[in-house]
C-alpha cells in the first residue's frame, strides 16, 4: 500500500517522512482557531464603526495622550535597556569575575518574573517609604506614580531582549579581526567603532526594536506603577480596559486596532533585521 | 578554539580600570534592577511572621482558590502548547510548503500583540454581545468571565514558546536519522517516539519551562476576561492586583513571594540545562581527541 501511495505523485515521492498532513493540518487548526479568527473578530468589529465613528474613538484627546505617553515611556525604556543590555553583553563575553554565571542567569528574571509581581514590587520600592523612595523623594525625584516610574519599571521587563540579541553575536566574533586592526594600527577606540560596533549593531537594532515592541503591549507591571492618571501616566492598553469596563467595545476596539496595526509594523521590522542579522550566515 | 594563552591576551584589550568600571556597572545594574526587588518581595511576605505568610497564602480561601485557578490553567495551556509546538516543528522543520515562511511569523504574533488586545479579542467573540455570544447563551456555555476564557487567554500569549525552541533545534538536527529509521521499515509512531522525541527532549523541556513561567504570570489578557471574580475566576497575578486595590500589602506580598520563588526555580532549571547540554555537546568532542 504505501509503495503505491508513494507512487500516487511526484511530490509525494519526494517526501518519505511520514506525518505532514496530520502535523500541519493540526498546526493550521490552532493558528486558525486561536490567532486568525479572534485577530478577524478584532478587525471585523473596527469596521462596524463609520470611518469618521472609528477616528473619533481611536484618536479623542484621551486616546492622543494616551498614545504620547505609551511611546515616549516605551522609547526611552528602549533606549536605555540598548545601553544596558550593551554593556551587561560585552561584560559577559569578555571579562571573567566572581559572580559571572550567577549574573547571566539572572538577567532572564524578568522573563521568567510574572509581571504583576514586577509591577507590586516596583511601585512599593519607589514610594515615599520604599528602599529607594526614601533616598530619591527628599531630592524631588518622584518615581511612582509618574511617567519616571513607567519608564523604571519597562526597563526591567525589557532588560534580557538586548543582552539576549547581542551576546550571541559577540561570542562569534572574530579575534583575528580586532588583531588586524590593532596590527594596522588603529587604536582601541577606533576599533571599537570601527570593526566591532558595525558587526554587532544590526543585533542592537533587533534588541532595541523587540524591547520596544514588548514596552507598548506591557501592561500588568505598569498598572501597579503609573497610578493610570488620565491624560498624565495613563497608557494605551489601560485606556482599553477602561473603554471595556465602560462596556464601549467599539471604542476599546479601535484603540486596540491602532495599538495591533503598530504591533505589526514592528513585527515586520524586527523580521527584517533578524534576516539583515544572518546575511552572512 | 586557540590556546587560553593567545586568549586570554587578545580578549582584554582594555585598560584594567576600563574593565573594572564596567564590572561595576554590571554589579550595579543588577543589583539594582533584579536583586534589590526579588529581595524585597520576600522581604515584606515575611515581614509579620511566617504564620503571617502561611494565614496570607495558604489559609485565606480566595488566595488558595487562585492558587488551584492558576494550576489548572497553567497545565492546560501548557498541555495544548507542548501538542501544537511538536506538530508545528515538525511540519515546518522537515518538510517545505508554500506559505512556510508565513505560518512561521504568523506564530511569533502573540510576542507582538499586547495582552489586553488579545483578551479584547476574545471579548468579541465570546462575550454576551460578541459574535457567538448568542449562540453560546443559548447552549449556556460560558467562555468570558470563566475558566475557558482564562485558558484560551493564555494559551493565545504563550502559542509560540514551545514552538520557537523546537523549530531551530529539529532544522539543525536534520532529517537523517528518521529518514534511515523510515527506510528500516519503522512505522511513522515509531520513528517519532524513538528517534524524534528523544532527539527534541531538552529544547522540548526547555520550552515547556518558559512557557510555564509566561502561562503562570499572564496578567492583562486575563484581568480582561476573567471578571476577577474573587474564589472562582481569579488567577494568582489578578489576586495580586485586588489585594494591592484593597491595601492588603502583607496579602500581596504573600502571593507574589510564591510567583517569585516559582520563577526564581525555572531560572535555575534553566541554568542547569545549559550546563548539561553544554556537557553533553562537549563529551563526544573529549573521546574524539
Amino acid at each position: 500500500m504505501s509503495s503505491s501511495a508513494a507512487k500516487s505523485t511526484a511530490l509525494r515521492k519526494r517526501r518519505v517522512l511520514p506525518g505532514l498532513g496530520l502535523s500541519l493540518g493540526y498546526s493550521l487548526t490552532v493558528v486558525t482557531l486561536l490567532l486568525l479568527i479572534p485577530l478577524a473578530a478584532c478587525f471585523a468589529k473596527a469596521a462596524t464603526l463609520t470611518p469618521s465613528q472609528f477616528w473619533a474613538a481611536a484618536w479623542s484627546e484621551r486616546a492622543q495622550a494616551a498614545y504620547f505617553v505609551t511611546f515616549i515611556c516605551s522609547f526611552v525604556a528602549a533606549i536605555i535597556d540598548t545601553f544596558l543590555g550593551l554593556i551587561l553583553a560585552w561584560v559577559l563575553v569578555r571579562y571573567d569575575f566572581y559572580g559571572k554565571r550567577f549574573i547571566d542567569s539572572l538577567i532572564d528574571l524578568p522573563f521568567a518574573l510574572p509581571t504583576a509581581v514586577a509591577g507590586l514590587v516596583y511601585a512599593n520600592l519607589y514610594t515615599k517609604n520604599g528602599w529607594f523612595g526614601q533616598w530619591l523623594v527628599p531630592w524631588g525625584i518622584e518615581v511612582s506614580f509618574t511617567r519616571l516610574g513607567i519608564i523604571v519599571v519597562l526597563v526591567f521587563v525589557g532588560l534580557p531582549f538586548v543582552v539576549r540579541t547581542v551576546q550571541p553575536l559577540l561570542e562569534t566574533l572574530d579575534n583575528d579581526l580586532e588583531d588586524a586592526s590593532e596590527l594596522l594600527g588603529a587604536t582601541r577606540w577606533q576599533t571599537l567603532s570601527m570593526v566591532i560596533f558595525p558587526a554587532i549593531q544590526p543585533a542592537l537594532l533587533t534588541g532595541f526594536a523587540l524591547t520596544f515592541a514588548r514596552a507598548i503591549g506591557e501592561f500588568g507591571s505598569v498598572v501597579f506603577i503609573s497610578g493610570n492618571k488620565q491624560y498624565k501616566t495613563e497608557i494605551a492598553p489601560f485606556l482599553i480596559v477602561s473603554r471595556l469596563e465602560e462596556y464601549a467595545y467599539a471604542e476599546a476596539t479601535a484603540v486596540a486596532v491602532v495599538l495591533i496595526v503598530i504591533s505589526l509594523i514592528l513585527l515586520l521590522i524586527i523580521n527584517g533585521l533578524e534576516r539583515w542579522n544572518r546575511r552572512y550566515d | 578554539m586557540t590556546e587560553p594563552a593567545a586568549r586570554g591576551f587578545s580578549r582584554s584589550r582594555e585598560p584594567a580600570w576600563v574593565k573594572w568600571l564596567l564590572i561595576g556597572a554590571v554589579y550595579l545594574i543588577v543589583t539594582v534592577l533584579i536583586v534589590v526587588p526579588v529581595v524585597q518581595v520576600f522581604c515584606i511576605a515575611f515581614s509579620a511572621g511566617i504564620e503571617m505568610f502561611i494565614q496570607k497564602a495558604l489559609v485565606d480561601h480566595d488566595s488558595r482558590h487562585a492558587m488551584w485557578m492558576t494550576f489548572w490553567v497553567t497545565l492546560i495551556s501548557v498541555t495544548i502548547n507542548i501538542f501544537f509546538g511538536v506538530a508545528l516543528a515538525w511540519a515546518v522543520a522537515r518538510f517545505k510548503f508554500p506559505g512556510r515562511t508565513l505560518l512561521i511569523s504568523m506564530v511569533d504574533l502573540p510576542f507582538a500583540i499586547s495582552p489586553v488586545a488579545v483578551g479584547l479579542m476574545f471579548m468579541l467573540l465570546f462575550g454576551r454581545q460578541g459574535f457567538f455570544g448568542g449562540w453560546l447563551d443559548e447552549w449556556g456555555i460560558e467562555i468570558v468571565f470563566s475558566t475557558p476564557g482564562l485558558i484560551l487567554a493564555t494559551t493565545f500569549v504563550t502559542l509560540p514558546f514551545i514552538a520557537r525552541e523546537l523549530i531551530p533545534v529539529m532544522e539543525a538536527i536534520g532529517p537523517d536519522e528518521e529518514l534511515a529509521a523510515i527506510t528500516l521499515g519503522a512505522s511513522g509512531w515509531q520513528m517519532f517516539w524513538m528517534i524524534t522525541i528523544p532527539n527534541i527532549r531538552w529544547a522540548l523541556l526547555y520550552g515547556i519551562i518558559l512557557c510555564t513561567a509566561r502561562a503562570m504570570g499572564e496578567f492583562g489578557a486575563v484581568s480582561v476576561l476573567s471578571g476577577k471574580i474573587a474564589g472562582l475566576t481569579e488567577t494568582m497575578p489578578l489576586r495580586i492586583d485586588k489585594l494591592f486595590n484593597e491595601h492588603d500589602e502583607q496579602g500581596a506580598f504573600a502571593i507574589a513571594a510564591i510567583l517569585t520563588l516559582f520563577s526564581l526555580i525555572t531560572l535555575a532549571a534553566k541554568a542547569l540545562m545549559e550546563h548539561w547540554v553544554l556537557a553533553s555537546i562537549k563529551k563526544p568532542d573529549a573521546d574524539e581527541l
